[in-house]
């Protein structure tokens, strides 16, 4: 008890670069809760890390179904992580459906974890095997650790007064404990949290200590038994500052809280709640205190018509919400670019048509995003690629709609939403400032007077005297802001609106090689999620000698300034995306070489070898 | 909103934008912005903190008339809009004009909630029982047999009663006013304005081009003493043209009877939900009830929503957005 670091570096250790590991169980197994003490505790080791949770859309399905089955993954290593992974190395599930269901991503030779005391011939039953998967040729290629965690769990807590209930919840810090054993993770900072979290009811705090503690002196019995050894990863050399965990939900509620701040305006986030986008809500719900007004609308309709509302009268707008949702707000984000008004609109992708696969992820509403209004009604698009990009983003999107008043789509999916990784905490003082005033000046005023460089409109704020005036989705004349129905004047005010892209076009960050050089063979070039696969795909090709360079862009509707130039030095371009290939569309409006498409639309992420694969094809073209 | 109170008092003409009004010459809607502006003018309203807020449809383009701020938005989303901007400035003075296609079919579920939040604002219900911008079509508060472009054998849709919908929703200020009674149109406007929370007016409005006189059975001048029931609170329920008929309730069906005026008339009470709601019930045979049903204010929405605020920035007086990125659990490197 005095000592809760019980590990010891031990040489007989096996070294890998990166471990995988994926947890599975029921809902109220706490599967999320030990995923994330054990990213905690990698990335104290020095790791750098992604996770990621794999849930059902079930509430709570019934226990021990397979449908009702949860899982965590997470990848962590001595090298900068990408992605959450392939075929994970270790599996530990919790009874049978989560073994079931998870068995078939589990690399070959990979190391299961079972509770053998939750194989009963109920559970079996549910999870669909006739007989225990660990008395036949099912399990034969992996190496199969079955303890009765249940019993283990309630001996180690036995000498603490808890119910049988209680006791058996431990069960998974006790599977953690074995976990920690397994990977050489200092058991410390769980006993820390765990103190702090039940720091009410300090019997749970001892309980799940006990069985985390039992759990990794299991470990050392087989070790001491000369079954194994368990594994050491390499730690890496982060960049030094302040770290912190965060999901994208997260990320893009700060940086949108982080944007008024910098705006120095009042933010208004009025959202109706949608899987996978929800979470931004909750988020900024408990930032009152930063004066964020947060409004849950009766329907996604309202949501954006409150955003503009806000807007309209001087506050930073903003709204969240996913594919179906945005289909519902896209009249009135077309109200917002007639009225010229400045919102961000953030849509957290998922798999569609219609209610699709709510959980999962993919990247199918960038058409939806650059094209789908009604009238010429063009808007800046931009797409996060991570967790941790998220923040930059939403600064980035506020600060496109606020200087130039228009609104902005900002594109992410729910597995950005939900993954976490370690995120250096950026320095508020370091980020510039957005500028933007209220337009006070009587003298000559009308309301859709503009900017003459970045066309911006004036933003003439209702409670400021002698600019009282009317605007609305009726076109207005460019000279005067009253409601015109003459037919040169829509002319230039489409044009107009059009231009103002083309504006913000050339204000934008130029493109860069993210890895490789201009003129490689075969450039891979991504959006959004699927950066993470594509770059380590880009990385292990360059490893193979191979010319590849991967360009990922932040900004899909109007591109960076010099991408058509970066494009045209590549001699062919892969564009893998989860969806039937709409990036390329988009490429293909402007003169660029050869663009194969690679597409995938399983609801999960690339594999990537997948993107590996199409990129020796390219290269075979090349040739 | 007493608030927002000039010291020098505007004029009807300070609220008169230089916009040429584009209503068809007769309409009904003429009257209820000469109404309005008087309201404002009379309240001494600063113009600057006004603002008129419409979704689509003829009554929609009332905005372009007022010199206040306006907005013109998208159809039947006139409450959004509104809430969003009240949210973001909670002074502000906000009129809503919604016509009954705006407000009770395409934005039926934005009435209801902006109603049953009572985010105070003034909504003014121009009910002319049709669609006039799209030439003509039965909407949802036509009579059922309504013969129109989209209904030539007659409509067979039920008609919403607005006034239910607004009580029924948790509306707290629920009233009724006729376009050509500019006297009582002005008073319950003058209510409507002072009551603080969502005030909801419906006001029969005659579209002449496409729906004549078809409020006419208890509108129109030979009509109105015995078909229409122009209330006060705390005065009896009185009508007819010596005000010799009333209304008592009858205690077995619990339903308002005519009655002579000297046979237990009831008086009206302005915070009973439920006489309010029996009175928006009657027509066939009874009087259409007219003026201020429902008045019982409650705690208003957006001063809520900013009290929250104010609460959560006194318990934690300093905190940032930098702050909050380095709460929980972090670790250097």
């Amino acid at each position: 008890m005095d000592n809760p670091n019980l590990a010891i570096a031990d040489s007989n250790r096996q070294e890998r670069e990166t471990i995988v590991v994926r947890f599975a169980g029921d809902s109220g197994d706490g599967i999320q809760i030990i995923g994330g003490q054990l990213g905690l505790a990698s990335a104290l080791e020095g790791n750098d890390l992604a996770t990621f949770p794999d849930y059902p859309s079930e509430v709570r399905a019934p226990t021990g179904s397979t449908f009702g089955v949860w899982a965590y993954q997470l990848h962590f290593g001595g090298r900068p992580i990408k992605t959450v992974g392939v075929e994970p190395d270790m599996l530990v599930a919790l009874h049978p459906a989560a073994l079931k269901t998870n068995l078939p991503l589990l690399r070959k030779g990979g190391i299961v974890l079972v509770d053998i005391g939750s194989f009963t011939k109920r559970n079996l039953k549910k999870a669909g095997y006739e007989s225990s998967p660990l008395e036949d040729e099912n399990l034969k290629d992996y190496q199969v650790f079955s303890p009765d965690m249940s019993k283990l769990t309630l001996e180690s807590v036995a000498a603490i007064d808890l119910s049988k209930k209680d006791s058996l919840r431990s069960k998974n810090f006790w599977a953690l404990g074995m976990v920690f054993w397994m990977f050489d993770r200092s058991l410390v900072n769980t006993c820390d949290w765990l103190r702090a979290k039940f720091i009410k009811t300090p019997l749970l705090a001892d309980g799940n200590i006990a069985a985390l503690k039992a759990g990794h002196a299991f470990g050392e019995t087989i070790e001491a038994s000369g079954d194994m050894a368990g594994y050491v990863v390499p730690s890496i050399v982060m960049e030094s500052g302040v770290y912190r965990s965060v999901t994208g939900s997260e990320t893009i509620a700060w940086g949108l809280a982080a944007a008024a701040e910098l705006a120095e305006r009042q933010l208004v986030f009025a959202s109706y709640p949608i899987t996978p986008s929800t979470p931004v809500l909750h988020h900024l719900a408990k930032l009152k205190d930063l004066g964020v007004v947060t409004f849950q609308a009766e329907d996604e309709i309202a949501a954006m018509g409150a955003a503009i509302g806000a807007a309209w009268a001087g506050a930073f707008g903003a709204t969240a919400s996913s594919g179906p949702g945005i289909a519902l707000k896209q009249e009135a984000i077309a109200l917002a670019v007639s009225a010229e008004l400045p919102v961000v609109v953030v849509n957290t992708q998922r798999a569609g048509p219609s209610t699709g696969l709510p959980t999962k992820t993919e990247q199918s509403d960038l058409y939806q995003a650059v094209f789908g209004r009604h009238g010429d009604a063009p808007i800046p698009v931009l797409a996060a690629r991570s967790p941790q990009d998220c923040f930059d983003c939403a600064i980035d999107a506020a600060r496109i709609a606020l200087t130039y008043m228009t609104p902005v789509i900002l594109l992410t999916d729910g597995f950005i939403a939900n993954a976490s990784g370690p995120w250096q905490v950026p320095d508020m003082d370091a980020l510039p400032k957005i500028d933007v005033r209220n337009h006070i000046e009587t003298e000559g005023f009308h309301p859709m007077q503009r900017n003459p460089e970045t066309l911006a409109r004036v933003w003439p704020v209702p409670g400021t005297p002698g600019l009282e005036h009317r605007i609305g989705g009726i076109e207005k004349d460019f000279e005067t802001g009253h409601i015109s129905y003459d037919p040169k004047n829509h002319q230039k005010m489409t044009d107009i609106r059009s231009k103002k892209i083309d504006v913000i076009s050339q204000l934008l960050a130029p493109l860069e090689v993210d890895l490789g050089e201009e003129g490689a063979d075969v450039a891979v070039v991504t959006w959004g999620s699927t950066y993470g696969p594509a770059s380590r795909a880009v990385t292990e090709m360059q490893a193979n000698g191979h010319s590849v360079a991967h360009v990922h862009l932040r900004y899909l509707y109007p591109f960076a300034p010099n991408q058509h130039e970066l494009m045209s030095t590549f001699k062919r371009i892969l564009v893998p995306e989860m969806n039937t290939g709409q990036l390329i569309t988009l490429m293909r409006n402007q003169l660029c070489p050869p663009v194969t498409g690679l597409s995938k639309i399983t609801g999960r992420p690339f594999l990537i070898r997948e993107i590996r694969a199409a990129i020796l094809t390219e290269l075979e073209a090349v040739k | 909103m007493k608030s927002n109170v000039d010291n020098a008092k505007p004029t009807v003409a300070d609220f008169t934008s230089d916009q040429e009004v584009r209503w068809c010459p007769g309409c009904g809607d003429y009257s209820i912005l000469k109404a309005v502006r008087k309201t404002m003018a009379e309240a001494g309203v600063l113009r600057e903190n006004t603002v008129v807020i419409s979704g689509i449809g003829c009554a929609a383009r009332f905005p372009y008339y007022v010199d206040c701020y306006g907005f013109h938005t998208i159809h039947g989303r006139a409450p959004t809009i509104a809430t969003g901007a009240l949210l973001a400035n909670p002074d502000l003075d906000v009129w809503i004009a919604t016509g009954d296609g705006d407000a009770l079919s395409i934005g039926g579920n934005h009435m209801m909630h902006i109603l049953r939040r009572n985010v105070n604002c003034n909504i003014v219900l121009f009910n002319n029982a049709i669609y006039g911008l799209t030439k003509g079509q039965y909407s949802p508060t036509s009579r059922q047999n309504t013969i129109s472009p989209s209904s030539p054998v007659g409509s067979l849709d039920s008609p919403l009663n607005a006034t239910h919908l607004a009580l029924g929703s948790g509306a707290r200020f629920v009233a009724r006013a006729v376009d050509n009674q500019q006297v009582q149109l002005a008073s319950i406007l003058k209510a409507a304005h002072e009551h603080k929370g969502a005030s909801f007016v419906e006001v029969f409005q005659n579209c002449h081009v496409f729906n004549d006189h078809v409020f006419a059975d208890f509108t129109a001048r030979d009509k109105v003493a015995d078909n229409q029931i122009q209330i006060e609170n705390g005065e009896k329920l009185l009508y007819g043209s010596e005000k010799e008929k009333g209304l008592r309730l009858d205690p077995d069906t619990l339903e308002l009877v005519a009655c002579a005026a000297g046979e237990g008339v009831l008086r009206h009470n302005s915070t009973s939900r439920t006489l309010a709601m029996t009175l928006a019930d009657m027509d066939a045979g009874r009087p259409v009830a007219t003026g201020v049903l429902y008045n019982n204010p409650a705690p208003v929405y957006q001063n809520a929503v900013h009290e929250q605020i104010a609460m959560a920035k006194r318990r934690r007086k300093t905190r940032t957005i930098q702050d909050v990125m380095n709460e929980g659990y972090t670790w250097k490197v």
